[in-house]
């Protein structure tokens, strides 16, 4: 193997966004090589058993995991794509030149262009013994339950009311795992109402201004303490309530994955409409630094269906930058942007809206 | 950083917590009084803690306790997280195992 791997496109993470960036690119004619931290590509799909809501065109009604292996078949049968599988990316320097592990080797690959597609991490509160096992998050539960066939234990407190955790708590429950309570901090449900009354439907409660304020335990969980929340999200005294339960799961939102972008010296704006900081980038998905774009959740956290179309769009826009498909490029990049301000139409996509407003980079054409 | 004046505004005496033993990095094992100490002893940002504590210079590099961070920070210094400068992000961002930096060169 050369020192240096050289190809056109590297596309760091292969979810939904890197996938669909993947084969958008190559279909233009792109070269282009994936990295993908796991030992199989497809990202959170991987993991998700339910039937996807959103639009037709973005497979809506599929399962996230057959979402998932449609898309790994198109990478497959395109020969102008590479995907490295058990590779993490490690760091961009100042020459373009992207570091990775894979192979048990330390890699090093010069791109001509670079697209970010990393995803999002979970975020973590902070409560008294917050670090004893049986506390997860709420995608490493799935990833036990989903992927290895693991239950996490018997009885679960969920923390968090938005769809994830509304979705993660159903599929506990088909595991056969009892949900004591789904608390969330809020005064409302973040979720949607179909989830979350299947769910109360099966007798568990959904107790909104609500908190956790202790976990306890000695070598494991053994229980939560959880406690009401006024107007001005300040605890209630005397509203304590004391859970046993074996199993805290965490749902309470993720962050872009941004390191790289903060490396490559990307312009970074925090916009809380789109859960933390994000590269600002233009209409195209590249961000301040030529040559390098952004597509799904790293991007600003939203739904898988929206990842794909900006996987597709920064795949098109990457291509069509060294000159592949020019003439039919610009016909693609607004069939796509078409798609996301329909995906976008609906009230969950006016905050993505809104966020995007607030970031959007004013110049910057691409071909 | 850079604003010298921030540093002589008086933030108030290090007053106890009842939950300081609270741990906020779990890849190092550092708690909430450790952190709300350091701030006191005048590191207002994520990367002087980073240094001073290795807060989030762990296994997960920061991604759990970042953002638990930065609210203390800015909580302790009166100030949104907002206007508390985010952590710098460097090479290698993920765990790497020594060996495999060890080997590079040995083959071809
Ligand atoms: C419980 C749950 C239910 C959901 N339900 C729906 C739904 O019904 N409909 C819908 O549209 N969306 C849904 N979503 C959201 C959807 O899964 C995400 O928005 C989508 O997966 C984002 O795609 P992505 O490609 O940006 O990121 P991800 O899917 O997170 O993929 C990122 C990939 O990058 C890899 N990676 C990260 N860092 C590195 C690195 N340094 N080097 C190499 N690889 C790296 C990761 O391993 C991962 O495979 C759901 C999410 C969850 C958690």
């Amino acid at each position: 193997m050369p020192k240096v791997k050289e190809t056109e496109i590297l596309i760091v993470g292969g979810g939904p966004a890197g996938l669909s960036a993947a084969s958008a690119a190559a279909n233009l004619g792109a070269s282009v090589l994936v990295l993908e931290r796991d030992g199989k590509p497809g990202g959170q799909l991987i993991k998700q058993t339910h039937k996807f809501f959103g639009s037709k065109k973005q497979y809506a009604g599929d399962r996230g995991y057959q979402i998932g292996d449609l898309l790994i078949e198109q990478c497959g049968n395109n020969p102008n794509v590479e995907v490295w599988t058990d590779t993490t990316a490690l760091g961009i320097y100042e020459d373009g030149v992207v570091t990775a592990e894979g192979q048990a080797k330390h890699l090093k690959i010069n791109p001509k262009k670079i697209i970010v597609a990393t995803g999002a991490s979970e975020k973590m509160i902070a409560f008294p013994n917050n670090d004893l096992p049986g506390i997860y998050g709420a995608g490493a539960v799935q990833t036990l339950m989903n992927v290895h066939g693991i239950v996490p234990g018997k009885r679960v407190l969920m923390i968090g009311a938005g769809n994830i955790g509304l979705i993660v708590s159903y599929q506990l429950m088909q595991a056969g795992v009892e949900i004591a309570a789904i608390i969330e901090a809020a005064p409302t449900i973040g979720g949607y109402l179909v989830h979350a009354s299947k769910i109360q439907r099966a007798g568990v409660p959904i107790l909104t201004s609500h908190t956790i304020t202790e976990a306890y335990g000695d070598e494991s969980v053994a229980g939560a303490i959880i406690c009401k929340l006024d107007e001005s999200w300040q605890p209630v005294s005397g509203s304590e309530q004391d859970l046993k339960v074996d199993v805290i799961c965490l749902a309470v939102g993720l962050s872009p994955l941004t390191e790289l972008c903060f490396q490559a010296d990307c312009q970074m704006k925090y916009v809380s409409e789109l859960s933390g900081h994000v590269p600002v980038r233009n209409e195209y998905l590249e961000t301040t630094r030529p040559g390098l774009y952004v597509a799904g959740d790293v991007s600003g956290v939203e739904e898988a269906s929206s990842a794909m179309v900006e996987g597709r769009l920064a795949g098109i826009s990457a291509a069509c930058s060294l000159g592949y498909g020019e003439d039919i490029a610009p016909k693609l990049q607004a069939e796509a942007l078409a798609e996301l301000s329909e995906l976008r139409a609906g009230p969950a996509g006016q905050k993505t809206l809104r966020g995007i407003m607030n970031l959007m980079d004013k110049g910057g054409a691409v071909c | 950083m850079g604003k010298i004046k921030d540093r002589l505004t008086p933030i108030g005496e290090f007053v106890p917590q009842p939950d300081d033993d609270m741990i906020i990095c779990r890849c190092e094992e550092i708690t909430k009084g450790e952190i709300r100490q350091a701030i006191h002893d005048g590191m207002f940002t994520l990367t002087e803690i980073r240094r001073f504590l290795r807060a989030g210079m762990g296994l997960c590099q920061g991604q759990t306790c970042t953002r638990l961070v930065k609210g203390m920070i800015a909580r302790e210094l009166g100030i949104s997280p907002l206007e508390v400068e985010p952590a710098a992000a460097r090479a290698p961002m993920r765990p790497i195992k020594m060996i495999v930096l060890g080997n590079e060169g040995k083959e071809s």
